[in-house]
């Protein structure tokens, strides 16, 4: 963004990559997956890069207002000053703080869910998938609760995958009634309660239950909780968690 | 002579059912206030939709269509009985018959719900009584709970077996000449060959009268009391998406003083009492107006992750503590308890993922989540008492802007595989 804004270009987008998104070997690769496609879709977006920062929701979550509001004040005001207009986050968190809960600190932006975004260029036709890349697989999807019952965004995220032609299947808990990964409200940076069992197992024998190959998430932090379920229930050879980014851009038609 | 009486029952029911509503009004005064944000038009029609269209019930369609229709069924049996109160004051037989065809088609359908209501509740009573549901059970789900829910079933099966007593009654008693319209009540009336008619109407009508007086003077003390909080918790619920959490104003001000280039004129803030929930006298009025609101029907906890893997967390528990702490501190005024530490322990409060479900599924809109996290405010706020793990992680936040122990330079590694 500095880069950008020191040579006087103002890009239409910024893409606020998140934590996960910067440092989560895993989900590094979706930030890639996604960067990709804005590139192939020739959109105008810039990141902020080594000055990009928390936006604050692991504290807020686990309580901290005062962190929270210093990080979101701080963030605003960088956004203000380079005059950002619209964010793209692939985190729901990000996502959902930004959106709704910095208007009343003053950062006011239009923020788009990447799901949304990439719906948006397949139905443009900005974008084109090769067709037959999920021959014979099952595809489920899992709903990000920040994304699904926080802000009703249910359908762009089963339009991306349904962009194949695909044998796609809804988990028996799905849309608002979704059962949550376990990693939200700062569960994340957390041990679970003493419990019968944890969260993401629960979740996971949906998963498995749907008999699909692929379950397709849309949040960083389910990828973690689901994948983990997986290698825990030994089900790595049957089932395989993408990122709705990376379900695109392995399939990209250029 | 029977006006004097129903005059002097009258008068006391509404002077025990004052004295209620003057407790109830103490126990608000001990509350803070609420954003209230208006959108009174947008408000409306969430009412409409969520508490008379019963949209959120329905989300299990069996058991939901019964309440619904329980629900449709008073709101027209209410009609009924405001007509009562006014016939009994002034002697009168009926007196809302001078509406004409209307009256027919209140009263018809007034008398098709009552069948439908006893139906309905006839169900409700085997499900509690015969069947095991889950979410009918649970540690904040007391013996006194589970008659408090018999009790008031029992009530509206009587009221509904009176009213179909007096329907029949009309019917024998004035044939042809009867007032209003009552399909289902006309044939049963066929099959009584009753000596004294009237009696059995009078015995019927101050069955139903008495048991409605009973009834109302009962709610205050019960869960049942949703049936007068639904409406407006449902018009004072948030607008806004689940996932919404507000900020705290009084933090606002404080970070905005040490983010200005002179922090030290923070001397004469307001002073505020607390941050964050601890006790009773910390929640919204709107909160405690969530705990009276709550039915217990457990379709917050059985949707919960954290309760359905085992652990301490009940949503529905926060509600029922908030109305038995509010009801302990109103007595006592001064004791060592708090909502927080005595009724609802940290690791309920850490368990919860805001993931909403329980705000979802809540048929009367109670938001759950967000009084979870004005408790953890206060921990982490007040008492520093948050898990080690996540006083690390706020650590990291404060240093290197992520969550994780990542330095914020190694932000654009992810372009370089």
């Amino acid at each position: 963004m500095a880069e950008m804004k020191a040579k006087g270009e103002n890009p239409d987008y910024l893409f606020w990559v998140g934590c996960a998104g910067a440092f989560d070997k895993r989900y590094q690769k979706v930030t890639r997956a996604f960067a990709t496609i804005l590139n192939a879709a020739n959109v105008s977006y810039a990141v902020l890069g080594t000055e990009e920062t928390c936006t604050g929701d692991p504290a807020k979550r686990a309580g901290n207002e005062m962190l929270f509001q210093m990080q979101a004040m701080q963030v605003i005001e960088m956004l203000n000053s380079y005059e950002v207009k619209k964010v793209i986050c692939t985190c729901p968190h990000c996502f959902n703080i930004i959106k709704n809960e910095y208007p009343e600190l003053g950062g006011k932006y239009e923020v788009i869910h990447y799901s949304e975004f990439l719906h948006q260029l397949l139905e443009d036709g900005v974008i084109k998938v090769k067709q037959g890349a999920f021959e014979n697989k099952r595809i489920t999807y899992h709903d990000p609760c920040y994304l699904g019952r926080g802000n009703g965004i249910y359908e762009a995220p089963r339009k991306v995958i349904k962009a194949f032609n695909v044998d796609y299947t809804e988990l028996k808990r799905a849309k608002s009634f979704a059962l949550c990964c376990g990693a939200g409200g700062a569960q994340m940076f957390k041990e679970a309660e003493k419990g019968d069992k944890e969260v993401f197992e629960e979740r996971t024998g949906d998963v498995l239950e749907s008999g699909a190959d692929i379950v397709a998430t849309a949040c960083p932090f389910c990828m973690t909780m689901l994948s983990d379920g997986i290698k825990y229930a030994n089900k790595e050879e049957k089932v395989i968690n993408m990122d709705l980014a990376e379900l695109i851009e392995q399939h990209l038609e250029t | 002579m029977e006006q004097i009486v129903f005059i002097l029952i009258l008068l006391l029911t509404l002077g025990i059912f004052s004295r209620s509503l003057l407790i109830l009004k103490a126990k608000f005064d001990m509350t803070q206030s609420f954003a209230f944000d208006g959108q009174i038009l947008n408000r409306i029609k969430l009412t409409a939709k969520v508490a008379l269209g019963q949209t959120k019930i329905l989300r299990k369609p069996f058991i939901g269509l019964m309440h619904a229709l329980v629900f449709w069924g008073f709101m027209v049996i209410t009609i009924g009985s405001v007509e009562m109160v006014i016939d009994g004051i002034f002697g009168w037989h009926r007196s809302f018959g001078s509406w004409g065809k209307v009256y027919d088609i209140i009263s018809a359908s007034g008398d098709v719900f009552a069948y439908i209501v006893l139906s309905g509740i006839l169900i409700f009573l085997v499900r509690r009584l015969t069947m095991h549901i889950a979410r009918f059970a649970g540690k904040e789900i007391t013996k006194n709970n589970k008659v408090d829910a018999n009790i008031a079933l029992s009530f509206i099966l009587l009221l509904m077996v009176s009213l179909i007593g007096l329907n029949v009654y009309e019917v024998v008693l004035y044939q042809e000449e009867a007032i209003g319209f009552y399909p289902v009540s006309t044939s049963l009336a066929d099959m009584i060959n009753s000596a004294h008619p009237i009696v059995m109407y009078k015995i019927f009508w101050w069955m139903h009268i008495l048991l409605i007086f009973f009834f109302a003077n009962y709610l205050p003390y019960s869960k049942h009391f949703h049936v007068f909080m639904s409406l407006p918790n449902v018009f004072f619920s948030k607008l806004t998406p689940l996932t919404f959490f507000p900020a705290l104003d009084a933090v606002t001000q404080e970070v905005k003083i040490m983010m200005s280039d002179n922090p030290y004129a923070a001397d004469n803030q307001n002073e505020i009492s607390r941050f964050g929930v601890k006790d009773v006298d910390d929640v919204t009025w709107k909160n405690y107006m969530d705990a009276l609101t709550c039915t217990q029907c457990g379709r917050c906890t059985e949707v919960c992750p954290a309760s359905i893997t085992g652990k301490q967390l009940s949503p529905r528990k926060i509600f029922v503590d908030l109305r038995r702490r509010m009801d302990e501190k109103h007595k006592l005024k001064t004791d060592d308890n708090a909502l927080v530490g005595s009724y609802i322990t940290h690791e309920e409060l850490w368990a919860c993922t805001t993931c909403n479900a329980c705000a979802q599924e809540c048929p009367l809109n109670i938001s759950h989540p967000n009084l979870i996290l004005d408790m953890r405010r206060y921990l982490v706020l007040e008492e520093g008492q948050a898990p080690e793990e996540l006083n690390a992680m706020f650590a990291n936040i404060e240093n290197n802007g992520a969550p994780w122990k990542y330095s914020s330079e190694d932000r654009l590694k992810w372009t370089e595989a």
